[in-house]
């Protein structure tokens, strides 16, 4: 048997990187036995994080990209370790001191955001497609709200849809919004977990700068993750904004009488708890509320739901990363909502639409299972 | 040497390196002695030890000190010490300032010439305080012969007993209608397997017949008033609608009431009557009448329990009574509250039939509970197996931080009673094993060879969410076994969840209502944790037991034992010596505007209605100053803290 030695400058470069929670760490395995990872292949973080103790963690490892930052295991770790800080900062290490490889679809994303400010790589210009015919007015001085509708629903054909039902949305409503486009950059918030700060900081800026010259106050996000990020980490480099989630407005809409449904959607429905939006921000119900306000509609949960939600696997990076075939966590999560007699999956997260989609699509149960924002099924309703 | 002039003496101490280390004495010893009327400054390796002393005694005799400053340690350690070594000289204690270069100041910096100037400045600041010192006389007040206990669980029960043989008067108050507390619920005790009544009831029976014990079951503490010495409490004791005097304990009222409801001592596995006695060896033996789940009081109808008593005493008149003792100290003996692991949703308390509390399970294994013994699951059968899961709300940031320091040794005590009534496998899920006391170790290693096995890892969830065959209708356990490295599923028939020890919900009022802290993780708070552990900062209350911290029995017994040493200490003297430096009001200037009385946290200022002037009751002051800072006519003084005292120290900080 090989031993090994504690390595106290990996440790020491751990710790720069932000990883000085892992102090804290008592190994007592909550966090392996919580992580999905486990549903499907062995990821013990429990290890890791002693690994990380010791300085032995391996930067070469696949294992340095698995976490998807759903923060389950942080819910319920009993010394409070905010773990995702330790895996943040082993990428951190990876990318900004290049002691291990970058997974190739993750560095191209890196590449496209940092060139074009979106992952997709598409032009900056073609940003507002989405809106064409939907007559949405450029934002300026003086407009209330900014709808910042994340470079998925931005680009991609699907996501588009719900950029679209949330505009439709608005506009019905008579709420006095307008978008940017190609001075817009990328939220930065996938970025900032997969390691790359220079990148993040740099977004930020950009952003940041835009938004005070155009005077924006109030920002209205599709995604969890920008809605995240703003609220919780622009501010601390200097962002000077309000950010609210789509569906706590639209629950805010309804309860002020603002918005009020004409049609019935008479199917069950079970609602994803979105990692970004529950555990990592505390909104469970503005979702439910919005979906229960639906004349018709069926609310069913899955035995994951709320603090306990199963994530899709599009956390901390990963959407950008290919998951191997029975690996993914979307793929159990379509099944709980068929186990709960669900015939709608509703969420309200882009990158878990896309991974859903991409679920039902590739285990056959497109017939079985719709996957719908929630922003589509109220446009229903309108 | 005339009377005015002072002479002052300093002493600056190494504490081996304590202070020495980091402060250079020698620089502050030169320093003090250049100050104005200081006469002799010295500096040594340890003030407090004997020669330290001696050569105070002998400054005072040779060179005529009339004021002495220590600069050492905090004073809550040696200030009575070198008071004493004043008094012993033929000086007035309160003729002597501490300064504290240790904790304040030579522990908190590692900048050496920082330590050495803060060090001056504090040893100036005591010179000039200590200039204005005046003597002051402690007063000795009589000491009442009696004690409160205050709870009924085997802490209280031991401490009543200790002091009752010494034929001092206990008044013993319990909340529920029996003494006994958590210890009677229990069946075993670790580590030698006795059973918990069968050494339990002995000491309720002789506490329930004790001449020297009044015992008052089924009662609160209302008020607290008085001082060390003289503490003056309301009691309500609560209606049991049952004459005690009467009764027979022959239970017939109980098998007549129609009313069940869940059983508190059952853990809500078995049902009681709305009359009815808490368990068979209650002490004492008389029922009570559950007010709000009376059938008669909720309709007018039924006194069913009334009409069968042949004794005559189911009294439905009856009140409860306000009693009033005065005594000398008082113990408290709350106990702990068992944690509800409900909000743990993972582990599917309450949603799944088979998850225990370590209580109902302890209530399973009793020959007298609701399965006479046997450990059996919901639905009657025997299991095949069981886990046990430490650390429930306990060693978690998001319920409870500390460790409740039983549950290894129940749990392994568990482990026991399963392999012994049953052929279930019997796993512990734990992350530490903690068995640190007499013959702890041992019986972890005798649970071992019984064959249990042990799984390091904190369990993530317990599940009905089966994925083959063997798991069908079990509850699957699962964690990270982490010395595996493997995430493990364990099918099992029954889980034990070991929950946490937690301040009982009411411990703040109880807190407030004896004026006693709490520690941050809500219970009371001892005045020092390693030497003085059963006492508090209010005089003359002292805590024990659960109600101060997790415990098992040895460490509470132990505990109660020593309060009740304490209580003793002071009641047999007779008498006790209350502070002199206490605040007193120059009544020329007192305009009676009542705010002192307002503001005082200890009642110790009341109104003269004839003179309108405040009087403080000097047993009663503790002199904190409030009422001195707070006059707006200057008419009080807090004595020892005058204004021209802390200005001269204040300048002397500064200067």
């Amino acid at each position: 048997m090989q031993a090994v030695s504690p390595y106290r400058d990996a440790v020491d470069i751990i710790l720069e990187e932000g990883g000085d929670p892992l102090k804290l760490c008592y190994q007592c395995g909550l966090c392996s036995g919580i992580c999905p990872w486990n549903l499907v292949r062995s990821f013990l973080v429990r290890r890791i994080m002693h690994e990380a103790q010791l300085g032995l963690v391996d930067f070469e490892a696949e294992e340095a990209w698995l976490c998807t930052t759903c923060r389950a295991c942080v819910e319920r770790c009993p010394r409070g370790v905010s773990i995702i800080d330790v895996m943040r900062a082993t990428r951190r290490a990876i990318v900004g001191l290049g002691i291990g490889p970058v997974p190739d679809s993750l560095r191209i994303t890196m590449k496209n955001i940092s060139a074009m400010g979106n992952p997709l790589g598409e032009e900056r210009e073609k940003r507002v497609d989405w809106a064409k015919g939907l007559e949405v007015k450029d934002f300026s001085e003086g407009t209330e709200l900014l709808y910042f509708s994340c470079c998925l629903p931005a680009y991609d054909p699907r996501g588009q849809k719900i950029a679209q039902a949330t505009a439709s949305i608005l506009k019905k409503v008579g709420v006095d919004f307008g978008i940017i486009g190609a001075e817009e950059n990328c939220c930065g918030e996938s970025v900032r977990k997969a390691g790359n700060e220079a990148l993040f900081q740099s977004l930020v800026q950009s952003n940041t700068a835009v938004f005070s010259e155009k005077g924006v106050r109030r920002v209205l996000t599709t995604s969890p993750h920008c809605y995240h990020t703003f609220k919780n980490e622009y501010h601390e480099l200097g962002g000077n904004f309000e950010v609210i989630h789509y569906t706590q407005y639209l629950a805010q809409l309804i309860q002020e009488g603002r918005l009020t449904f004409t049609k019935e959607i008479n199917k069950r429905v079970t609602y994803h708890d979105p990692c970004y939006l529950g555990r990592h921000n505390g909104i469970y119900d503005e979702p439910r509320q919005v979906l229960q306000s639906i004349p018709g509609l069926e609310l069913v949960e899955m035995p994951n739901y709320r603090e306990n939600s199963l994530c899709c696997g599009g956390g901390g990076g990963r959407i950008w990363m290919e998951t191997k075939k029975g690996e993914r966590f979307s793929d159990l999560r379509i099944d709980q909502a068929i186990e709960a007699g669900a015939e709608v999956l509703a969420t309200s997260c882009p990158y878990c639409i896309t991974n859903f989609e991409d679920s039902v699509l590739t285990t056959g149960k497109s017939e079985a299972l719709e996957i719908r924002d929630i922003s589509e099924l109220v446009q229903e309703v309108i | 040497m005339s009377m005015d002039e002072r002479r002052i003496g300093v002493y600056i101490c190494h504490c081996g390196s304590n202070i020495a280390g980091p402060v250079d004495v020698a620089e502050v010893t030169k320093f003090a002695a250049g100050l104005d009327s200081v006469v002799v400054a010295r500096d040594y390796k340890f003030v407090c030890s004997d020669p330290g002393q001696e050569l105070i005694k002998q400054d005072i005799k040779e060179h005529g000190l009339n004021r002495v400053v220590v600069a050492s340690c905090s004073p809550r350690l040696h200030e009575a010490t070198f008071r004493r070594v004043c008094q012993e000289a033929g000086l007035n204690p309160y003729l002597f300032e501490m300064a504290n270069i240790r904790e304040h100041c030579s522990w908190i910096t590692e900048d050496h010439g920082e330590a050495t100037e803060k060090a001056k400045a504090l040893v100036n600041a005591a010179v000039r305080k200590v200039y204005y010192h005046e003597p002051l006389e402690t007063k000795e007040v009589p000491v009442k012969p009696n004690v409160l206990i205050v709870g009924g669980g085997i802490a209280g029960s031991q401490a009543a007993l200790e002091i009752a043989d010494s034929e001092h008067q206990v008044y013993l108050v319990e909340r529920t209608p029996s003494i006994g507390g958590h210890m009677a619920q229990l069946d075993k005790t670790f580590p030698t397997l006795d059973c918990s009544s069968c050494i339990l009831t002995p000491k309720m029976s002789s506490v329930g017949s004790h001449p020297y014990i009044k015992l008052l079951t089924y009662s609160n503490v209302e008020e607290v008033s008085g001082y060390v010495g003289n503490f003056k409490v309301k009691i309500r004791k609560k209606a049991r609608y049952v004459d005690e005097d009467k009764c027979t304990g022959c239970g017939v009222c109980m098998e007549k009431c129609p009313y069940k409801a869940d059983s508190e001592f059952e853990a809500g596995l078995a049902k009681r009557k709305a009359i009815y006695i808490p368990f068979p060896q209650a002490v004492p033996n008389v029922p009570v009448i559950d007010r709000e789940l009376c059938v008669y009081f909720k309709t007018g109808k039924c006194r069913a329990c009334e009409k069968f008593c042949e004794a005559g005493a189911v009294n439905f008149e009856q009140e409860d009574q306000i009693v009033e003792v005065e005594v000398g100290a008082i113990i408290l003996s709350t106990g702990y509250n068992a944690f509800d692991p409900s909000p743990i949703t993972q582990y599917g308390y309450k949603r799944f039939d088979n998850v225990f509390t370590s209580l109902e399970f302890e209530r399973l294994c009793s020959a007298v509970g609701p399965t006479s013994g046997k450990i059996v699951l919901k639905d009657g059968t025997e299991p095949e197996s069981v886990a046990i899961i430490h650390c429930v709300g306990s060693r978690d940031e998001n319920y409870h931080k500390y460790c409740s320091r039983v549950c290894c040794m129940y749990g392994l005590k568990f482990s026991h009673l399963i392999k012994e009534k049953t052929d279930a496998e019997v796993y512990q899920m734990y992350i530490d094993m903690r068995c640190f006391g007499k013959g702890y170790e041992e019986f972890y290693q005798r649970l071992s060879e019984e064959g249990v096995n042990f799984v390091r890892g904190k369990v993530a969830e317990v599940t009905d969410r089966t994925i083959n065959e063997e798991e069908q209708g079990k509850l699957i356990v699962v964690a990270e076994d982490t010395l595996l490295g493997k995430i493990i599923r364990v099918p099992v028939d029954i889980v034990i969840l070991c929950t946490a020890l937690e301040p009982q919900p009411d411990a703040e009022d109880v807190a407030r209502l004896f004026s006693v802290t709490r520690s941050a993780d809500g219970f009371f708070l001892e005045r020092h944790p390693k030497l003085d552990p059963v006492a508090t900062t209010t005089d003359g209350v002292f805590v024990v037991g659960c109600c101060q911290g997790p415990k098992d029995i040895p460490d509470t017994v132990a505990q109660a034992s020593a309060a009740a040493a304490r209580a003793l200490a002071m009641i047999s003297k007779g008498k006790v010596e209350i502070e002199a430096a206490t605040s007193v009001i120059d009544e020329e200037l007192c305009a009676g505007c009542k705010t002192c009385i307002m503001l005082c946290p200890y009642s110790a200022i009341s109104f003269d209605e004839e003179e309108k002037v405040s009087r403080i009751n000097e047993a009663l002051c503790k002199g904190c100053g409030v009422c001195a800072a707070a006059c707006p006519g200057g008419a009080i003084t807090s004595r020892h803290f005058t204004t021209e005292e802390i200005t001269a120290e204040i300048e002397g900080v500064l200067v």
